[in-house]
């Protein structure tokens, strides 16, 4: 298995995703030997090996995340050498040190498949069924044309992810939006791409009614003076189309000046988002906490806090943030391009440029306690009852396809 | 009627109570938006003291030397009530050196407001109530009331002018800026269009600023400024009355360090200049009513004596900046209601218009940060920490039961 974050040490829902699926494939039996690009204690995982691809002559790969930018623009990467000096490593150095590693690690163990997810290790995985001839299946969380927004993404990295998809067995794609994207922008043939939807499974101890202090004590309280709050979570890019949901704010705002909006997340559009709220007038009713780390308690604690959880991505393959904010007992609104729409029914659906529709429904939500009882009943049990029992059975039924063997083990 | 030629040199005393990094989870939890970490860059007490240290301490040292060596040297100062209060929290010392300088009777403390703020701008009533808080203030530490007055920023129009006249002031101060002058000096007294008896003192700038800004540049032409050949500049203007000398404070030792020669520079200035009998210094007050009003000066438009543009443009040019001018003056009627001293000062405190130059991003965008001043690391910061203190204002007011 070739991935790029893991759990407690990421900063996007893939590593969530990784690890969730991971975990049940080991439930069935699999070895999974899972290769990292960095250094960290995974003390926590069980399940499966994890190894850090650490490049000759390093003792060590530190990570780290910028402020600003999308994932792979803003990561730097630190290497620590066995003198304990330090020196930092370009995104397409480590890329290509950690293909090495993976091409000759790939050759020690009896492996039977290769599973790599997103472009960001499909080097390493194109070299290793090159040297391997192993069945290789690429995982698609995202494309560069999502990234971008439905715009023209990074040639260099939409051509990895061509080559990726074009090279591989099997394609599995977290979304069927997902999947019609690799058709028509990657000209894949349809029947080589697998639906694999995600789930966003959760420990019986992060489902407890939460009665501590919130965080947002601050929020809670103008809630008590009748404010209401919209919560938005995740990179602030143009994927994310936040944007829109800014000038549909206003229009919510105009209605019900008591409104107000959480904005969680960094990223390259930050700035831009600060001084579009305030252009739109709306300095007071806007909240930027900037980044907040996924694991934590404030990060928690703004899906609580929210009267209504909002996604309105322009282009979204899953996104699991929605099951996060039904799991802290908010109803959501999310775009019609969020690929979790085809899995959820019980939450309020727009499309992501209908800035009218979307105010409408985050009044109706605001001014209706019955909807969103409603919405939070019916979208928490339909959260509940998602697993990755099916998903996976999918996934091994294709492995089962490419190569028969009781035992599996999984690079 | 004076026949002399008098340099008035009026400085600039102010510091903010920076809010600190103050977050969304602060709001709501602790109400303490002016305290910072010991080593951050918005601690306040800290900067005072480095400034004390570096600027307050040594300037009032040769300004007391000064008036004691040259019985004609007289200087003007406005010193802020958010200053003053910091001296009397983190630096006692240099409130009395303060102090001392006053007692001689030769230096004038300017009015303005309290909290250095743009309240004339946006609420009159408040204006007024910082204006007066100051006035006490003055009063009680230095027992002297301000007869001149100047704004924040040095920004001035007509109605700043007709509001000082009504006052009571005798003179009030404004940029010398040429498109209101235009053909004009700003070395002779003037009157504001409008007003009865108040005057209208111009602020020379090309002079000011050869000391305040240009005096330590080693690019700058006439880099190092002598005392000779600075006056040897007022030669040209022999038949005008003034040479307004208005700068911030903090030009000696703070913006130009101790090393540049800057003290020197200003020990020698009277020095020399008091050579010639026909020359002598005044205070803004006593100048106002020691020549003639040659002009009367329309100024419709505001003007400060910030940046190229000296309008108000570095406070209220963007839309961030004008949010935060909003939200703050927007809770006026809800705060003054309660009667909570702690609160409406809280709330007097951020408007103090360096948090909204902090904001700026006219300099911000060409990169060219380092072009101002500012503990933040970027105008977003410090518009994130403001908003969020300013929503922490009305979580207080909620919890007292006002409605927000």
């Amino acid at each position: 298995m070739l991935g790029w974050e893991l759990p407690p040490h990421h900063t996007g829902g893939m590593g969530i995703v990784c690890y969730q699926m991971c975990q049940q494939l080991a439930k069935t039996g699999a070895e999974i030997e899972f290769v990292l690009p960095y250094t960290a204690d995974f003390s926590n995982i069980d399940f499966m090996k994890v190894n850090p691809a650490v490049p000759k002559d390093v003792s060590e790969v530190i990570t780290g995340i910028g402020s600003v930018g999308s994932t792979y623009d803003s990561q730097y990467f630190e290497y620590i050498m066995p003198d304990g000096t330090s020196r930092g490593a370009a995104m397409d150095e480590h890329q290509s040190n950690y293909a090495d590693y993976v091409s000759k690690l790939v050759l020690l163990g009896d492996y039977d498949v290769i599973h790599a997810h997103d472009w960001l290790t499909f080097r390493a995985a194109l070299a290793a069924k090159q040297v391997s001839g192993k069945p290789l299946f690429v995982h698609i969380h995202s494309t560069e044309y999502d990234r971008a927004g439905g715009k023209s993404g990074n040639p260099f990295v939409e051509e990895i992810e061509y080559v990726g998809l074009q090279l591989a067995d099997r394609i599995f794609a977290v979304s069927q939006a997902t999947k019609d994207t690799i058709v028509r922008h990657y000209h894949i043939p349809a029947d080589k791409i697998e639906v694999v939807h995600n789930a966003m499974e959760f420990r019986a101890e992060e489902l407890y009614e939460d009665k501590s202090d919130n965080a947002f004590r601050c929020v809670s309280g103008l809630q008590e003076a009748g404010y209401k709050v919209l919560v938005s979570a995740g990179r602030l890019t143009i994927q994310k189309g936040l944007t829109h949901l800014l000038k549909a704010f206003r229009k919510v705002v105009d209605m019900r000046p008591k409104s107000l909006l959480l904005i969680v997340g960094s990223g390259d559009q930050y700035e831009e988002l600060i001084e579009l709220a305030a252009d739109l007038g709306l300095s007071g009713n806007v909240i930027f906490t900037g980044y907040l780390n996924g694991t934590g308690k404030q990060w928690r604690d703004a899906f609580r806090v929210g009267d209504l959880f909002v996604m309105p991505s322009v282009s979204e393959p899953f996104g699991i943030t929605p099951f996060e904010a039904l799991a802290q007992g908010t109803p959501v609104l999310m775009s019609k391009q969020v690929g979790s729409s085809e899995v959820l029914h019980h939450v309020l659906k727009v499309e992501y440029w209908d800035i009218d529709e979307m105010a409408n429904q985050i009044l109706s939500t605001f001014d209706h306690p019955d909807l969103a009882a409603t919405l939070t009943e019916n979208g928490r049990a339909e959260m509940m009852n998602q697993s990755w029992e099916k998903s996976v059975s999918h996934i091994l039924e294709h492995y089962h396809g490419h190569i028969r063997k009781q035992e599996f083990v999984y690079v | 009627m004076s026949d002399k030629r008098a340099i008035v040199l009026y400085l600039h005393v102010h510091q903010p109570y920076r809010v600190g990094r103050y977050s969304i989870f602060d709001a709501g939890r602790r109400h303490d938006y002016f305290e910072s970490p010991e080593n951050s860059p918005q601690n306040n007490a800290a900067i005072v003291r480095k400034v004390a240290e570096k600027s307050y301490l040594p300037t009032n040292a040769h300004l007391m030397r000064m008036i004691q060596e040259n019985p004609q040297f007289k200087l003007s100062l406005s010193i802020t009530g958010t200053v003053l209060e910091q001296f009397e929290q983190y630096a006692p010392d240099v409130l009395q050196s303060f102090q001392d300088l006053v007692a001689t009777g030769r230096v004038e403390i300017v009015g303005e407001t309290y909290h250095h703020s743009l309240a004339f701008f946006y609420d009159r009533a408040e204006f007024e109530a910082q204006v007066q808080m100051h006035r006490e203030k003055v009063e009680r530490l230095f027992g002297v009331t301000p007869t001149a007055f100047r704004n924040t920023e040095l920004s001035y129009n007509n109605d700043i002018a007709y509001w000082a006249d009504k006052a009571g002031y005798k003179a009030v101060l404004s940029e010398g800026w040429d498109p209101v002058l235009g053909w004009r000096s700003p070395n002779f007294l003037y009157k504001p269009s409008h007003t009865e008896n108040i005057r209208l003192l111009t602020k020379n700038y090309k002079l000011s600023d050869d000391i305040a800004f240009r005096f330590s540049d080693t690019q700058w032409v006439e880099y190092p400024l002598t005392v000779d050949r600075f006056l040897s500049w007022t030669n040209a203007s022999w038949d005008q009355p003034l040479i307004n000398l208005f700068m911030d404070y903090e030009t000696f030792g703070e913006h130009q360090w101790e090393d540049s020669g800057i003290f020197n520079f200003l020990e020698e200035l009277p020095r020399q200049w008091l050579r010639k009998s026909e020359h002598t210094f005044m205070t803004v007050s006593e100048a106002a009513g020691a020549f003639d009003v040659v002009d009367e000066i329309d100024c419709p438009q505001t003007i400060t004596w910030a940046d190229t543009e000296r309008d108000l443009s570095a406070w209220t040019g963007n839309s961030m900046q004008q949010g935060a001018f909003a939200s703050i003056y927007g809770l006026r009627d809800a705060i003054l209601q309660t009667n909570d001293l702690q609160l409406i000062e809280d709330w007097r405190k951020l408007q103090t218009s360096d948090h909204f130059y902090y904001m700026c991003t006219k300099w911000f965008n060409d990169g060219d940060v380092h072009a101002y001043f500012s503990p933040y690391d970027s105008p977003y910061e410090a518009y994130i920490a403001f908003m969020n203190a300013y929503l922490d204002l009305k979580f207080r007011l909620h919890e007292m039961g006002v409605e927000v």
